[in-house]
Protein backbone atom coordinates (compact mmCIF):
# COMPACT_ATOMS: atom_id res chain seq x y z
CA UNK A 1 0.00 0.00 0.00
CA UNK A 2 2.89 2.51 1.06
CA UNK A 3 5.05 1.19 -1.63
CA UNK A 4 1.83 1.42 -4.28
CA UNK A 5 1.63 5.25 -3.24
CA UNK A 6 5.60 6.02 -3.09
CA UNK A 7 5.91 4.56 -6.88
CA UNK A 8 2.56 6.90 -7.45
CA UNK A 9 4.13 9.89 -6.10
CA UNK A 10 7.52 8.79 -7.91
CA UNK A 11 5.49 9.31 -11.04
CA UNK A 12 3.86 12.92 -10.21
CA UNK A 13 7.66 14.18 -9.48
CA UNK A 14 8.98 12.57 -12.25
CA UNK A 15 6.93 14.45 -14.96
CA UNK A 16 7.10 17.05 -13.30
CA UNK A 17 11.25 17.16 -13.09
CA UNK A 18 11.47 15.85 -16.82
CA UNK A 19 8.97 18.23 -18.08
CA UNK A 20 11.47 21.07 -18.62
CA UNK A 21 13.75 18.80 -19.46
CA UNK A 22 12.03 17.68 -22.59
CA UNK A 23 11.10 21.45 -23.71
CA UNK A 24 14.99 21.91 -23.39
CA UNK A 25 16.14 19.14 -24.95
CA UNK A 26 13.85 20.07 -28.21
CA UNK A 27 14.74 23.62 -28.18
CA UNK A 28 18.36 22.73 -28.06
CA UNK A 29 18.04 19.89 -30.72
CA UNK A 30 16.19 22.08 -32.84
CA UNK A 31 18.91 24.96 -32.30
CA UNK A 32 21.81 22.34 -33.67
CA UNK A 33 19.72 21.19 -36.73
CA UNK A 34 19.42 24.80 -37.38
CA UNK A 35 23.32 24.95 -37.50
CA UNK A 36 23.64 27.06 -34.32
CA UNK A 37 24.60 26.36 -31.22
CA UNK A 38 21.49 26.85 -29.12
CA UNK A 39 20.85 27.22 -25.07
CA UNK A 40 21.96 24.31 -23.28
CA UNK A 41 19.38 21.36 -22.04
CA UNK A 42 18.98 23.02 -18.65
CA UNK A 43 17.67 26.38 -20.23
CA UNK A 44 14.19 26.04 -19.10
CA UNK A 45 14.82 25.58 -15.63
CA UNK A 46 16.91 28.48 -15.40
CA UNK A 47 14.12 30.42 -16.53
CA UNK A 48 11.42 29.15 -14.18
CA UNK A 49 13.72 29.41 -11.51
CA UNK A 50 14.42 33.47 -12.89
CA UNK A 51 11.25 34.07 -13.60
CA UNK A 52 9.97 32.86 -9.60
CA UNK A 53 12.46 35.73 -8.40
CA UNK A 54 10.53 38.46 -10.21
CA UNK A 55 7.98 40.23 -9.27
CA UNK A 56 4.27 39.63 -10.88
CA UNK A 57 3.08 42.17 -12.43
CA UNK A 58 -0.42 42.59 -12.55
CA UNK A 59 -2.71 44.55 -14.88
CA UNK A 60 -5.01 46.93 -13.36
CA UNK A 61 -8.65 45.53 -14.85
CA UNK A 62 -7.36 42.11 -13.71
CA UNK A 63 -9.81 40.47 -11.64
CA UNK A 64 -9.09 37.35 -9.21
CA UNK A 65 -9.43 35.15 -12.60
CA UNK A 66 -6.75 36.04 -13.64
CA UNK A 67 -4.33 36.17 -10.32
CA UNK A 68 -6.29 31.75 -9.89
CA UNK A 69 -6.39 30.92 -13.49
CA UNK A 70 -2.10 29.77 -13.58
CA UNK A 71 -2.85 27.71 -10.89
CA UNK A 72 -5.97 26.14 -11.99
CA UNK A 73 -4.49 26.08 -15.21
CA UNK A 74 -1.17 24.12 -13.70
CA UNK A 75 -2.83 21.74 -11.48
CA UNK A 76 -5.34 19.99 -13.35
CA UNK A 77 -2.40 19.78 -16.19
CA UNK A 78 0.03 18.45 -13.77
CA UNK A 79 -3.06 15.76 -12.32
CA UNK A 80 -3.70 14.72 -16.40
CA UNK A 81 0.33 14.11 -16.95
CA UNK A 82 0.70 12.60 -13.50
CA UNK A 83 -2.25 10.19 -14.54
CA UNK A 84 -0.92 8.88 -17.82
CA UNK A 85 0.86 6.06 -16.98
CA UNK A 86 4.60 6.57 -17.91
CA UNK A 87 7.02 3.78 -16.80
CA UNK A 88 4.44 1.53 -15.15
CA UNK A 89 1.13 0.38 -15.44
CA UNK A 90 -1.68 -0.02 -12.93
CA UNK A 91 0.12 2.37 -10.48
CA UNK A 92 -2.33 3.27 -7.31
CA UNK A 93 -4.74 6.06 -9.26
CA UNK A 94 -4.76 4.07 -12.38
CA UNK A 95 -8.46 3.23 -11.86
CA UNK A 96 -8.54 6.95 -12.58
CA UNK A 97 -6.35 7.19 -15.31
CA UNK A 98 -8.84 7.49 -17.93
CA UNK A 99 -8.67 8.81 -21.55
CA UNK A 100 -11.90 10.84 -20.86
CA UNK A 101 -10.77 12.15 -17.80
CA UNK A 102 -7.31 13.17 -19.30
CA UNK A 103 -9.10 15.12 -22.06
CA UNK A 104 -11.47 16.47 -19.63
CA UNK A 105 -8.68 17.37 -17.52
CA UNK A 106 -7.02 19.19 -20.76
CA UNK A 107 -10.43 20.92 -21.58
CA UNK A 108 -10.78 22.66 -17.81
CA UNK A 109 -7.21 23.95 -18.21
CA UNK A 110 -7.72 25.39 -21.88
CA UNK A 111 -11.24 26.94 -20.37
CA UNK A 112 -9.31 28.91 -17.76
CA UNK A 113 -6.40 30.06 -20.43
CA UNK A 114 -8.93 31.56 -22.67
CA UNK A 115 -10.62 33.20 -19.59
CA UNK A 116 -7.36 34.31 -18.28
CA UNK A 117 -6.46 35.75 -22.05
CA UNK A 118 -9.48 37.73 -22.15
CA UNK A 119 -9.59 39.00 -18.50
CA UNK A 120 -7.60 42.11 -18.65
CA UNK A 121 -9.50 43.23 -22.01
CA UNK A 122 -6.28 43.72 -24.40
CA UNK A 123 -6.79 42.85 -28.03
CA UNK A 124 -4.21 40.29 -27.98
CA UNK A 125 -5.25 38.14 -25.16
CA UNK A 126 -8.74 38.18 -26.87
CA UNK A 127 -7.34 36.87 -30.04
CA UNK A 128 -5.35 34.47 -28.90
CA UNK A 129 -8.65 33.00 -26.77
CA UNK A 130 -10.93 33.85 -29.73
CA UNK A 131 -8.29 31.55 -32.25
CA UNK A 132 -7.63 28.58 -29.30
CA UNK A 133 -11.36 28.59 -29.02
CA UNK A 134 -11.43 28.01 -32.87
CA UNK A 135 -8.77 25.47 -32.66
CA UNK A 136 -10.27 23.18 -29.67
CA UNK A 137 -13.86 23.25 -31.40
CA UNK A 138 -12.06 20.73 -33.84
CA UNK A 139 -9.01 19.34 -31.89
CA UNK A 140 -11.41 18.08 -29.14
CA UNK A 141 -13.67 16.25 -31.07
CA UNK A 142 -10.60 14.45 -33.04
CA UNK A 143 -9.63 13.47 -29.57
CA UNK A 144 -12.72 12.21 -28.52
CA UNK A 145 -12.69 9.71 -31.89
CA UNK A 146 -9.28 8.79 -31.18
CA UNK A 147 -10.61 7.53 -27.49
CA UNK A 148 -13.20 5.82 -29.73
CA UNK A 149 -10.93 4.07 -31.62
CA UNK A 150 -9.01 3.04 -29.23
CA UNK A 151 -11.40 1.69 -26.87
CA UNK A 152 -12.90 0.01 -29.30
CA UNK A 153 -10.03 -1.97 -30.19
CA UNK A 154 -8.68 -2.12 -26.16
CA UNK A 155 -12.22 -2.39 -24.94
CA UNK A 156 -11.47 -0.07 -22.48
CA UNK A 157 -11.38 3.61 -22.22
CA UNK A 158 -8.36 3.23 -18.77
CA UNK A 159 -4.77 3.84 -19.92
CA UNK A 160 -2.74 1.04 -17.93
CA UNK A 161 -5.33 -1.54 -19.63
CA UNK A 162 -5.37 0.01 -22.70
CA UNK A 163 -1.35 -0.26 -22.77
CA UNK A 164 -1.23 -3.85 -21.18
CA UNK A 165 -3.82 -4.67 -24.37
CA UNK A 166 -1.50 -3.77 -26.93
CA UNK A 167 2.04 -5.03 -25.68
CA UNK A 168 -0.21 -8.70 -25.31
CA UNK A 169 -2.43 -8.22 -28.56
CA UNK A 170 0.27 -6.22 -30.66
CA UNK A 171 -1.00 -6.73 -34.28
CA UNK A 172 -0.91 -3.95 -36.85
CA UNK A 173 -4.65 -2.48 -37.38
CA UNK A 174 -5.60 0.30 -39.71
CA UNK A 175 -7.74 2.05 -37.39
CA UNK A 176 -4.77 2.01 -34.83
CA UNK A 177 -2.73 3.51 -37.31
CA UNK A 178 -5.46 6.40 -38.56
CA UNK A 179 -6.00 7.03 -34.57
CA UNK A 180 -2.02 7.35 -34.48
CA UNK A 181 -1.92 9.97 -37.41
CA UNK A 182 -4.81 11.65 -35.73
CA UNK A 183 -3.64 11.94 -32.70
CA UNK A 184 0.02 12.93 -33.24
CA UNK A 185 -1.82 16.26 -35.18
CA UNK A 186 -3.90 16.87 -32.18
CA UNK A 187 -0.89 16.94 -30.29
CA UNK A 188 1.07 19.63 -32.28
CA UNK A 189 -1.82 21.50 -32.44
CA UNK A 190 -2.08 21.26 -28.91
CA UNK A 191 1.13 22.25 -27.96
CA UNK A 192 0.78 25.01 -30.41
CA UNK A 193 4.20 23.33 -32.54
CA UNK A 194 4.83 24.86 -35.68
CA UNK A 195 2.55 24.07 -38.39
CA UNK A 196 0.04 25.61 -36.12
CA UNK A 197 1.67 28.12 -34.19
CA UNK A 198 4.97 28.52 -33.43
CA UNK A 199 6.32 28.33 -29.94
CA UNK A 200 9.41 30.19 -29.84
CA UNK A 201 8.66 33.62 -31.44
CA UNK A 202 6.86 36.02 -28.97
CA UNK A 203 5.33 38.68 -31.46
CA UNK A 204 4.11 37.93 -34.41
CA UNK A 205 0.15 38.31 -35.40
CA UNK A 206 -0.41 34.78 -36.02
CA UNK A 207 0.66 33.58 -32.41
CA UNK A 208 -1.93 31.96 -30.72
CA UNK A 209 -0.99 30.14 -27.13
CA UNK A 210 1.73 33.07 -26.77
CA UNK A 211 -0.86 35.48 -27.15
CA UNK A 212 -2.96 34.27 -24.78
CA UNK A 213 -0.41 34.78 -21.62
CA UNK A 214 1.32 37.81 -23.03
CA UNK A 215 -0.04 39.49 -20.14
CA UNK A 216 1.48 37.56 -17.40
CA UNK A 217 5.18 38.26 -15.50
CA UNK A 218 6.79 36.56 -12.67
CA UNK A 219 5.49 33.54 -10.79
CA UNK A 220 2.08 33.78 -12.48
CA UNK A 221 4.20 32.85 -16.25
CA UNK A 222 6.20 30.83 -14.30
CA UNK A 223 3.87 28.34 -13.88
CA UNK A 224 2.16 28.80 -16.89
CA UNK A 225 5.22 27.97 -18.73
CA UNK A 226 5.78 24.82 -16.80
CA UNK A 227 2.11 23.59 -17.15
CA UNK A 228 3.07 24.27 -21.22
CA UNK A 229 6.05 21.71 -20.72
CA UNK A 230 3.63 19.53 -18.78
CA UNK A 231 1.33 19.37 -21.42
CA UNK A 232 3.81 18.41 -24.32
CA UNK A 233 5.42 15.55 -22.21
CA UNK A 234 1.71 14.97 -21.49
CA UNK A 235 1.26 14.19 -25.17
CA UNK A 236 4.48 12.33 -25.30
CA UNK A 237 3.73 10.42 -22.99
CA UNK A 238 0.15 9.40 -23.96
CA UNK A 239 1.15 8.13 -27.89
CA UNK A 240 4.15 6.50 -25.71
CA UNK A 241 1.29 4.39 -23.66
CA UNK A 242 -1.21 3.79 -26.46
CA UNK A 243 1.11 3.19 -29.06
CA UNK A 244 4.63 2.36 -28.03
CA UNK A 245 4.09 0.47 -24.59
CA UNK A 246 6.67 -2.25 -24.67
CA UNK A 247 8.72 -2.13 -21.32
CA UNK A 248 6.42 -0.70 -18.92
CA UNK A 249 6.65 -2.55 -15.45
CA UNK A 250 3.92 -4.10 -14.27
CA UNK A 251 2.10 -3.63 -11.26
CA UNK A 252 4.21 -5.12 -7.90
CA UNK A 253 6.54 -7.00 -9.63
CA UNK A 254 9.37 -5.65 -8.23
CA UNK A 255 12.61 -2.99 -8.21
CA UNK A 256 14.57 -3.76 -11.35
CA UNK A 257 10.99 -3.67 -14.29
CA UNK A 258 10.64 -0.03 -12.64
CA UNK A 259 14.36 1.26 -13.12
CA UNK A 260 13.83 -0.81 -16.60
CA UNK A 261 10.79 1.28 -17.28
CA UNK A 262 11.84 4.64 -16.20
CA UNK A 263 15.50 4.16 -18.60
CA UNK A 264 12.91 3.25 -21.50
CA UNK A 265 10.32 5.93 -20.73
CA UNK A 266 13.38 8.41 -21.11
CA UNK A 267 14.33 6.91 -24.26
CA UNK A 268 10.73 7.12 -25.81
CA UNK A 269 10.59 10.53 -25.06
CA UNK A 270 14.17 11.67 -26.45
CA UNK A 271 12.67 9.37 -29.69
CA UNK A 272 9.70 11.72 -29.27
CA UNK A 273 11.54 14.84 -28.83
CA UNK A 274 13.54 14.68 -31.80
CA UNK A 275 11.19 13.29 -34.33
CA UNK A 276 8.99 16.17 -32.96
CA UNK A 277 12.15 18.82 -34.04
CA UNK A 278 12.68 16.86 -37.33
CA UNK A 279 9.13 17.62 -38.50
CA UNK A 280 8.92 21.14 -37.03
CA UNK A 281 12.18 21.92 -38.54
CA UNK A 282 11.15 20.03 -42.21
CA UNK A 283 7.85 22.11 -42.58
CA UNK A 284 6.79 25.52 -42.60
CA UNK A 285 4.14 27.28 -40.07
CA UNK A 286 0.81 27.43 -41.97
CA UNK A 287 -1.53 30.50 -42.31
CA UNK A 288 -4.40 30.79 -38.96
CA UNK A 289 -7.28 29.89 -41.17
CA UNK A 290 -5.75 26.81 -43.15
CA UNK A 291 -5.25 25.54 -39.36
CA UNK A 292 -9.15 24.14 -39.15
CA UNK A 293 -8.25 22.79 -42.14
CA UNK A 294 -5.19 20.85 -40.93
CA UNK A 295 -6.90 19.92 -37.70
CA UNK A 296 -10.08 19.06 -39.56
CA UNK A 297 -8.33 16.13 -41.38
CA UNK A 298 -7.71 14.86 -37.69
CA UNK A 299 -11.21 14.45 -36.49
CA UNK A 300 -11.99 12.82 -40.06
CA UNK A 301 -9.03 10.64 -39.86
CA UNK A 302 -10.38 9.75 -36.14
CA UNK A 303 -14.48 9.25 -37.33
CA UNK A 304 -12.65 6.77 -40.24
CA UNK A 305 -11.00 4.71 -37.28
CA UNK A 306 -14.25 4.90 -35.96
CA UNK A 307 -16.25 3.35 -39.20
CA UNK A 308 -14.11 1.05 -40.24
CA UNK A 309 -14.31 -0.38 -36.96
CA UNK A 310 -17.60 -0.39 -36.77
CA UNK A 311 -18.03 -1.85 -40.16
CA UNK A 312 -15.37 -4.93 -39.30
CA UNK A 313 -13.30 -5.47 -36.40
CA UNK A 314 -10.30 -7.43 -37.94
CA UNK A 315 -9.75 -3.24 -38.79
CA UNK B 1 -3.11 -17.28 -44.05
CA UNK B 2 -1.84 -16.32 -41.07
CA UNK B 3 -3.33 -13.32 -38.47
CA UNK B 4 0.29 -11.16 -39.43
CA UNK B 5 0.11 -11.87 -43.10
CA UNK B 6 -3.97 -10.26 -43.48
CA UNK B 7 -2.91 -7.35 -41.01
CA UNK B 8 0.01 -6.34 -43.01
CA UNK B 9 -1.98 -6.31 -46.37
CA UNK B 10 -4.97 -4.66 -44.41
CA UNK B 11 -2.27 -2.07 -43.51
CA UNK B 12 -0.77 -1.32 -46.36
CA UNK B 13 -4.62 -1.30 -47.90
CA UNK B 14 -5.35 1.49 -45.41
CA UNK B 15 -2.19 3.26 -46.36
CA UNK B 16 -3.64 3.81 -49.89
CA UNK B 17 -7.03 5.23 -48.75
CA UNK B 18 -4.83 7.26 -46.37
CA UNK B 19 -2.94 9.06 -49.14
CA UNK B 20 -5.86 9.07 -51.17
CA UNK B 21 -7.54 11.42 -48.46
CA UNK B 22 -3.87 13.34 -48.83
CA UNK B 23 -4.39 13.77 -52.35
CA UNK B 24 -7.84 15.49 -51.48
CA UNK B 25 -6.31 17.49 -49.05
CA UNK B 26 -2.91 19.02 -50.94
CA UNK B 27 -3.81 22.00 -52.64
CA UNK B 28 -0.62 22.58 -53.94
CA UNK B 29 0.63 21.08 -57.75
CA UNK B 30 4.03 19.44 -56.78
CA UNK B 31 2.51 18.36 -53.35
CA UNK B 32 -0.16 16.83 -55.06
CA UNK B 33 2.52 15.14 -57.81
CA UNK B 34 5.00 14.29 -54.53
CA UNK B 35 1.57 12.91 -52.65
CA UNK B 36 0.52 10.91 -55.92
CA UNK B 37 4.22 9.57 -56.48
CA UNK B 38 3.58 8.59 -52.61
CA UNK B 39 0.52 6.43 -53.13
CA UNK B 40 2.29 4.85 -56.21
CA UNK B 41 4.79 3.83 -53.97
CA UNK B 42 2.74 2.38 -50.89
CA UNK B 43 0.58 0.79 -53.85
CA UNK B 44 3.87 -1.33 -54.98
CA UNK B 45 4.64 -2.04 -51.91
CA UNK B 46 0.94 -3.32 -51.06
CA UNK B 47 1.55 -5.77 -54.05
CA UNK B 48 4.83 -6.68 -53.32
CA UNK B 49 3.36 -7.85 -49.80
CA UNK B 50 0.51 -9.63 -52.08
CA UNK B 51 2.79 -11.44 -54.09
CA UNK B 52 5.02 -12.39 -50.97
CA UNK B 53 2.27 -13.81 -49.35
CA UNK B 54 0.44 -15.32 -52.00
CA UNK B 55 3.48 -16.88 -53.76
CA UNK B 56 2.63 -15.49 -56.83
CA UNK B 57 5.91 -14.42 -59.18
CA UNK B 58 4.30 -12.39 -61.63
CA UNK B 59 2.56 -10.28 -58.80
CA UNK B 60 6.30 -8.85 -58.51
CA UNK B 61 6.18 -7.50 -62.27
CA UNK B 62 3.48 -6.01 -61.02
CA UNK B 63 5.03 -4.26 -58.34
CA UNK B 64 8.07 -2.92 -60.33
CA UNK B 65 5.65 -1.58 -63.02
CA UNK B 66 3.80 0.25 -60.48
CA UNK B 67 6.88 1.97 -58.60
CA UNK B 68 8.79 2.65 -62.00
CA UNK B 69 6.27 3.70 -64.00
CA UNK B 70 3.59 5.42 -61.56
CA UNK B 71 6.29 6.68 -58.54
CA UNK B 72 8.92 7.92 -61.12
CA UNK B 73 8.21 8.45 -64.89
CA UNK B 74 4.59 9.62 -64.30
CA UNK B 75 5.08 11.94 -61.58
CA UNK B 76 8.21 13.39 -63.55
CA UNK B 77 6.34 13.88 -66.78
CA UNK B 78 3.61 15.66 -64.68
CA UNK B 79 6.25 17.76 -63.02
CA UNK B 80 7.76 19.14 -66.43
CA UNK B 81 4.24 19.60 -67.87
CA UNK B 82 3.13 21.70 -65.28
CA UNK B 83 6.06 23.53 -65.13
CA UNK B 84 6.07 24.14 -69.03
CA UNK B 85 1.99 24.63 -68.64
CA UNK B 86 2.97 27.62 -65.89
CA UNK B 87 0.07 26.11 -63.41
CA UNK B 88 1.93 25.52 -60.45
CA UNK B 89 -0.11 28.23 -58.02
CA UNK B 90 -2.92 26.74 -56.16
CA UNK B 91 -5.64 24.75 -57.10
CA UNK B 92 -9.09 25.45 -55.89
CA UNK B 93 -11.27 23.05 -54.98
CA UNK B 94 -15.38 22.96 -55.68
CA UNK B 95 -16.89 23.32 -52.40
CA UNK B 96 -13.66 23.71 -50.31
CA UNK B 97 -12.06 21.06 -48.75
CA UNK B 98 -13.77 20.12 -45.40
CA UNK B 99 -16.96 19.23 -47.23
CA UNK B 100 -15.00 17.22 -49.89
CA UNK B 101 -13.24 15.25 -47.14
CA UNK B 102 -16.37 14.48 -45.40
CA UNK B 103 -17.82 13.27 -48.98
CA UNK B 104 -15.06 11.26 -49.38
CA UNK B 105 -15.59 9.63 -45.62
CA UNK B 106 -19.24 9.04 -47.23
CA UNK B 107 -17.88 7.13 -50.13
CA UNK B 108 -15.56 4.85 -47.76
CA UNK B 109 -18.49 4.15 -45.81
CA UNK B 110 -20.34 3.47 -48.48
CA UNK B 111 -17.78 1.26 -50.48
CA UNK B 112 -17.42 -0.91 -47.06
CA UNK B 113 -21.20 -1.41 -46.71
CA UNK B 114 -21.54 -2.61 -50.36
CA UNK B 115 -18.65 -4.75 -50.31
CA UNK B 116 -18.70 -6.16 -46.74
CA UNK B 117 -22.61 -7.19 -47.89
CA UNK B 118 -21.90 -8.40 -51.41
CA UNK B 119 -19.57 -10.32 -50.77
CA UNK B 120 -19.95 -11.86 -47.54
CA UNK B 121 -18.63 -15.00 -48.05
CA UNK B 122 -15.88 -14.73 -49.89
CA UNK B 123 -12.18 -14.73 -48.62
CA UNK B 124 -11.51 -12.44 -46.10
CA UNK B 125 -7.81 -11.26 -47.20
CA UNK B 126 -10.09 -10.24 -50.81
CA UNK B 127 -12.95 -9.11 -49.62
CA UNK B 128 -11.74 -6.04 -47.31
CA UNK B 129 -8.78 -5.29 -49.25
CA UNK B 130 -11.87 -4.64 -52.03
CA UNK B 131 -13.50 -2.76 -49.83
CA UNK B 132 -10.57 -0.51 -49.39
CA UNK B 133 -10.12 -0.84 -53.04
CA UNK B 134 -13.02 0.22 -53.80
CA UNK B 135 -13.17 2.97 -51.44
CA UNK B 136 -9.46 4.45 -53.33
CA UNK B 137 -11.28 4.15 -56.80
CA UNK B 138 -14.49 6.35 -55.40
CA UNK B 139 -12.30 8.76 -53.91
CA UNK B 140 -10.00 9.35 -57.28
CA UNK B 141 -13.64 9.68 -59.04
CA UNK B 142 -14.50 12.71 -56.52
CA UNK B 143 -10.92 13.72 -57.16
CA UNK B 144 -11.73 14.16 -60.56
CA UNK B 145 -15.06 15.69 -60.00
CA UNK B 146 -13.84 18.38 -57.68
CA UNK B 147 -11.14 20.09 -59.32
CA UNK B 148 -11.52 22.29 -62.31
CA UNK B 149 -7.46 22.23 -62.84
CA UNK B 150 -7.31 19.64 -65.70
CA UNK B 151 -3.49 18.28 -64.18
CA UNK B 152 -5.13 17.60 -61.13
CA UNK B 153 -7.76 15.76 -62.89
CA UNK B 154 -5.39 13.47 -64.44
CA UNK B 155 -3.91 12.77 -61.06
CA UNK B 156 -7.38 11.99 -59.60
CA UNK B 157 -7.77 9.32 -62.91
CA UNK B 158 -4.21 7.92 -62.12
CA UNK B 159 -5.10 7.46 -58.70
CA UNK B 160 -8.22 6.00 -59.75
CA UNK B 161 -5.74 3.41 -61.58
CA UNK B 162 -3.65 2.90 -58.52
CA UNK B 163 -6.94 1.72 -56.62
CA UNK B 164 -7.99 -0.91 -59.71
CA UNK B 165 -4.55 -2.44 -59.47
CA UNK B 166 -5.11 -2.79 -55.16
CA UNK B 167 -8.63 -4.72 -56.27
CA UNK B 168 -7.05 -6.85 -58.73
CA UNK B 169 -3.87 -8.10 -56.73
CA UNK B 170 -6.18 -8.52 -53.59
CA UNK B 171 -8.45 -11.11 -56.07
CA UNK B 172 -6.24 -14.54 -56.74
CA UNK B 173 -5.82 -15.72 -60.30
CA UNK B 174 -5.80 -11.91 -62.48
CA UNK B 175 -3.22 -13.26 -65.43
CA UNK B 176 -0.08 -11.28 -65.56
CA UNK B 177 -1.49 -10.14 -69.42
CA UNK B 178 -4.38 -8.49 -68.01
CA UNK B 179 -2.24 -6.55 -65.66
CA UNK B 180 0.50 -5.41 -67.77
CA UNK B 181 -2.16 -4.35 -70.83
CA UNK B 182 -4.31 -2.24 -67.73
CA UNK B 183 -0.65 -0.63 -66.83
CA UNK B 184 0.19 0.34 -70.72
CA UNK B 185 -3.32 1.04 -71.74
CA UNK B 186 -2.93 4.03 -68.48
CA UNK B 187 0.54 5.02 -69.93
CA UNK B 188 -0.91 5.42 -73.19
CA UNK B 189 -4.27 7.33 -71.81
CA UNK B 190 -1.45 9.50 -69.77
CA UNK B 191 0.49 10.50 -73.15
CA UNK B 192 -2.76 10.83 -75.04
CA UNK B 193 -4.00 13.55 -72.28
CA UNK B 194 -0.92 14.93 -71.90
CA UNK B 195 -1.23 16.40 -75.43
CA UNK B 196 -4.81 17.01 -75.14
CA UNK B 197 -3.90 19.23 -71.86
CA UNK B 198 -1.57 21.32 -74.17
CA UNK B 199 -4.55 21.72 -76.94
CA UNK B 200 -6.62 22.56 -74.30
CA UNK B 201 -4.17 25.23 -73.26
CA UNK B 202 -3.58 26.43 -76.75
CA UNK B 203 -7.46 26.52 -77.55
CA UNK B 204 -8.35 28.04 -74.09
CA UNK B 205 -5.35 30.37 -72.74
CA UNK B 206 -6.47 27.82 -69.81
CA UNK B 207 -6.44 24.64 -68.52
CA UNK B 208 -9.17 25.38 -66.04
CA UNK B 209 -12.25 22.51 -67.22
CA UNK B 210 -14.76 25.06 -66.13
CA UNK B 211 -13.34 27.60 -69.20
CA UNK B 212 -14.27 24.48 -71.30
CA UNK B 213 -18.06 24.83 -69.99
CA UNK B 214 -18.53 28.34 -71.34
CA UNK B 215 -17.72 27.29 -74.78
CA UNK B 216 -20.22 24.19 -74.45
CA UNK B 217 -23.48 26.81 -75.00
CA UNK B 218 -26.86 25.93 -75.43
CA UNK B 219 -26.58 24.19 -72.08
CA UNK B 220 -27.89 27.06 -69.65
Amino acid sequence: MILDLLVQGAQMILVLALAPLLLGFTRTVKSRLLRRRGPPVTQVYRDLLRLVRKEAVLADDASWLFRNAPYAIFSATWVAAALVPTFATGLHFSWAADLIVVTALLGSSRFFLALAGMDVGTAFGGIGSSREMLFSTLAEPAMIMIVFVVALVAGSTQLSEIAVFMVDHATLRVSLGLALIALIIVALAENARIPVDNPATHLELTMVHEAMILEYSGRHLAVIELAAALKLLLYMSLIGCIFVPWGMARPSSGFLPLVIGVATYVVKLAAGGFLLVLFETSIAKMRVFRAPEFLGSALMLGFLGTLLLFVSRSF
Amino acid sequence: MDRFALDAAHMLAGGMVLVSFMLLYQNRMFGLLNVYALHAVVLSLSVAWQAHVQDAPHLWVTATIAVVLKAIVIPVALRRMVIRLGVHRTIETVGGIGPTMLMGIGLVALSMVVMLHAAADADPIAREDLALALSVILLGLLMMVTRHNAVSQIVGFMSLENGLILAATGARGMPLVVEISIAFSVLVAFIVIGVFLFRIRERFDSVDTQAIDDYRGGRE
